[in-house]
């Protein structure tokens, strides 16, 4: 208890020093969650698919479509519970400014598919019985003010033409990782007008979402539909919906190895901060820990003091930047919508926090203390300033 | 009288270990400040220098990209037959009705997938964009399945090299040859005869036109032509201006992470000064007096202290740049989410970006030292000379 009480004695003896290092500490902590933030929002979509369902597209590329002619024949492969489908639509709402995910999809297979999504049972009726309904996610429903009967215009930029939508629903996500920023709409429309516009392309589908029977057997029943399709017009290329996800991701992948990269290096410029505050005070105090060892405390006494110190500072700053990165969060996440429609701090940010403070706590107060340990008492004693 | 600036560098160096903790801090700091630049210069570069100012691209009217776009062969031979197309040394029309598509391609080494741009070329392509050098191999022969790669798909995209295969479109594709196209994103594609590779992807239709104006500032005229024409759904714009757009997303994303990363990296390396200040000032309270004594004037100490702090920082910012300039060597390669396809882009340092840098050091240097200044000058001299 007693050395408990030196160390806040002495963390306080220079109390603008103190506050200031515990100021850079909470700084850069609030600074390492908020990157460790946009980490996880990247991978947010990851996160929200699930491994039991599984994702056809052309094999060349994605913006190669597939016949819809596929779409009984995926249902006849063994295992395959259920297949829906859509199209990337692409539309721009008012302007490009206002981007969101907006996308046609065959409703009733895809609400099956993905309960997640949920819709009040009317809202959802009245979405499956107009061909022109669309559904909104509750963000983009409170960012544009939309209200239940609504029509809303978007300029296609894929499909040529200014397509009027019919908002009939809102969803919600059962849980926090689903994008709640999407728009969803009849794959039917989509269709029904292109047959009388550009006939070429009518009948076409972006992906196939495929429901399975036995989760451990995706990989089987993937390479089954791909084998079904082999040496035909368009090649199918078949994984789990994660799979399909962490693809994408690996194409930004160099944004993210920055964005990791950067965060190590807040936490290298605060432990070089600490590690200064600590060796200056370390500096002062020669003298002391000099007395120190002449009363007959050893080495061990005087660097649980110097460690005590160092860590009371870093953990004091940790917990503010811990608590300053749940606000912060929020407001990054209100400027970053376009980029990351999901932003949450996660459970494990935090504990790379606390890690973080540990080690900026512990590896700035090495060297000072190496210094205090070795100095011989007369040079301590002997020393001034 | 000045105290001479010796005594604030020699300070810097009597407490070498807080000096450079201190400096280091704040050279992490402009790294990242000038990392952060660099990466944007270089983007900006890149796509800036796609483009050619006198090129003028045609693409489906709402339509964002090439590859969203098509042009059918109708629509494209009304904008050839275009008064404002220059013509070539030879009598004939500087344009060309390109194919753009994406296709999925396996990297090098880590076989984790990229979308990489297909691009038909015609028989003016290449002059259209004098950016553009073969530098190895040849020119794929029209109505071949041959394919030529820009440098950095042969480099880092599996069967990207000379004499080597791709497989797309149910075909093997022979690479032949290997072009440089600078810091441009062609450099990210590959080309091929525009007919072959319609007929390939089964695309009836073109992605978009290009040609050279005659004269440059014919755009509007033609711009208006186009686009009032009723046999026609297309928009004309400048190149230069196409692939600046084409970057917003990406650029706008850098800024707001730049901005606010080295706005909080700031503070951590202000406070970090400032504390190193604060102790410079308390452990020379005595030398102050004594300096006070020898009359030394407030503004002379205040002088001193500042430069020492901006000293400091000057250092920081030198060792921060001199880390920074090797990032030049390296290539970022992503995907740019506008076109969704492969795009790769290196760290470029300008004269200006150092300029920059070293102001903002000195700004940090500065505000972290004004406040330990004021308080060494305003020291009463008695007071400063009691303290032990």
């Amino acid at each position: 208890m007693q050395i408990l009480k030196i160390i806040t004695k002495n963390a306080l003896r220079h109390k603008l020093r103190t506050f200031l290092t515990i100021l850079g500490v909470a700084i850069a902590i609030l600074a390492f969650g908020l990157l460790r933030t946009v980490i996880s929002a990247w991978y947010a979509g990851v996160e929200a698919s699930s491994a039991s369902r599984l994702v056809t597209r052309n094999s060349i590329s994605l913006i190669f479509p597939l016949p819809l002619s596929y779409k009984d024949k995926i249902r006849q492969v063994d295992g395959v519970k259920l297949v829906s489908f859509g199209n990337w639509f692409g539309g721009i709402y008012i302007d490009e400014k206002n981007f969101f995910a907006n996308y046609a999809v065959e409703p009733k297979g895809y609400l099956t598919l993905y309960p997640e999504i949920t819709i009040p049972e009317d809202q959802k009726k009245a979405f499956l019985q107009d061909r022109k309904g669309a559904v909104a996610g509750r963000i983009l429903i409170e960012k544009y003010r939309w209200k239940i009967g609504d029509i809303i215009t978007l300029k296609g930029t894929i499909f040529p033409g200014e397509w009027d939508f019919v908002l009939r629903g809102i969803y919600r996500g059962r849980d926090k990782t689903v994008d709640e920023s999407a728009f969803i709409f009849q794959w039917d429309y989509l269709n029904e007008t292109l047959k009388k516009t550009t006939p070429l392309r009518a009948d076409q589908v972006g992906w196939y979402m495929i429901g399975i029977t036995n989760p451990n057997l995706a990989a089987d029943v993937a390479v089954r539909i791909d084998k079904t399709f082999k040496n035909s017009l368009a090649e199918t290329l078949t994984e789990t919906e994660k799979a399909f996800q962490l693809g994408f991701i690996s194409m930004t992948e160099a944004i993210i190895i920055a964005i990791k990269l950067v965060s190590f290096v807040v936490i290298f410029i605060i432990m070089v901060v600490v590690a200064n505050t600590m060796a200056m005070t370390a500096r002062e105090r020669i003298g002391e820990y000099a007395v120190f060892k002449t009363l007959g405390f050893g080495g061990w006494h005087i660097a649980r003091l110097i460690f005590g110190e160092s860590l009371l500072i870093s953990l004091i700053g940790c917990i503010l930047g811990i608590v300053l990165t749940f606000p912060a969060a929020d407001i990054f996440s209100s400027s970053l919508r376009t980029y990351f429609p999901v932003f949450n701090v996660a459970t494990k940010t935090i504990y790379m926090d606390i890690g973080a403070s540990v080690l900026v706590g512990s590896v700035a107060a090495v060297f000072p203390t190496w210094r205090a340990i070795k100095i011989r008492i007369a040079d301590g004693l002997r020393r001034i300033g | 009288m000045k105290i001479p600036l010796l005594y604030s560098l020699r300070n810097l160096w009597t407490r070498r270990l807080t000096t450079v903790l201190t400096a280091s801090g704040m050279a992490l700091v402009v790294f990242v400040f000038a990392a952060i630049l660099m990466l944007a210069e270089g983007l900006r570069k890149t796509l800036i220098e796609t483009g050619s100012y006198d090129n003028v691209l045609v693409i489906r009217k709402a339509a964002v990209s090439e590859v969203q776009s098509g042009v059918d062969r109708l629509q494209a031979s009304i904008v050839e037959t275009q008064p404002e197309v220059a013509l070539g040394s030879e009598g004939q029309r500087l344009l060309s009705k390109e194919l753009v598509v994406l296709i999925t391609l396996p990297r090098r080494g880590s076989d984790k997938p990229a979308n990489v741009v297909i691009r038909g070329i015609g028989g003016s392509s290449l002059k259209l964009r004098p950016q553009v050098k073969l530098i190895e191999g040849r020119m794929p022969r029209p109505g071949s399945s041959e394919i030529i790669a820009g440098q950095s798909i042969a480099k880092r995209f599996k069967g990207g090299g000379v004499g080597e295969t791709l497989r797309f479109a149910m075909r093997d594709w022979t690479v032949v040859g290997v072009f440089d196209a600078g810091n441009t994103g062609f450099n990210s594609e590959i080309w091929g005869d525009v007919d072959q590779l319609m007929q390939a992807f089964r695309r009836p239709v073109y992605s978009s036109v290009i040609f050279k104006l005659r004269d440059s500032s014919e755009l509007e005229a033609v711009k208006s032509r186009l686009e009032h024409d009723p046999r026609l759904t297309l928009d004309a714009l400048r190149e230069t201006k196409y692939y600046e757009k084409q970057s917003e997303m990406m650029a706008k994303f850098l800024r707001i992470l730049g901005i606010s990363l080295t706005l909080i990296f700031s503070i951590g390396a202000i406070i970090g000064a400032m504390i190193t200040m604060y102790a410079a000032v308390a452990n020379r309270t005595n030398e102050i007096g004594t300096m006070r004594a020898l009359g030394f004037q407030r503004v002379s100490i205040l002088t001193s202290f500042l430069m020492e702090s901006l000293f400091l920082a000057f250092i920081g910012g030198c060792i921060g740049l001199f880390f920074a300039s090797f990032l030049q060597l390296f290539t970022v390669s992503t995907m740019n989410w506008q076109t969704f396809s492969e795009l790769a882009f290196s760290f470029s340092l300008t004269l200006e970006i150092i300029s920059i840098a070293l102001l903002f050091a000195l700004v940090m240097g500065f505000i972290g030292g004004v406040l330990p200044a004021f308080r060494a000058a305003r020291m009463n001299i008695l007071d400063a000379l009691w303290k032990s």
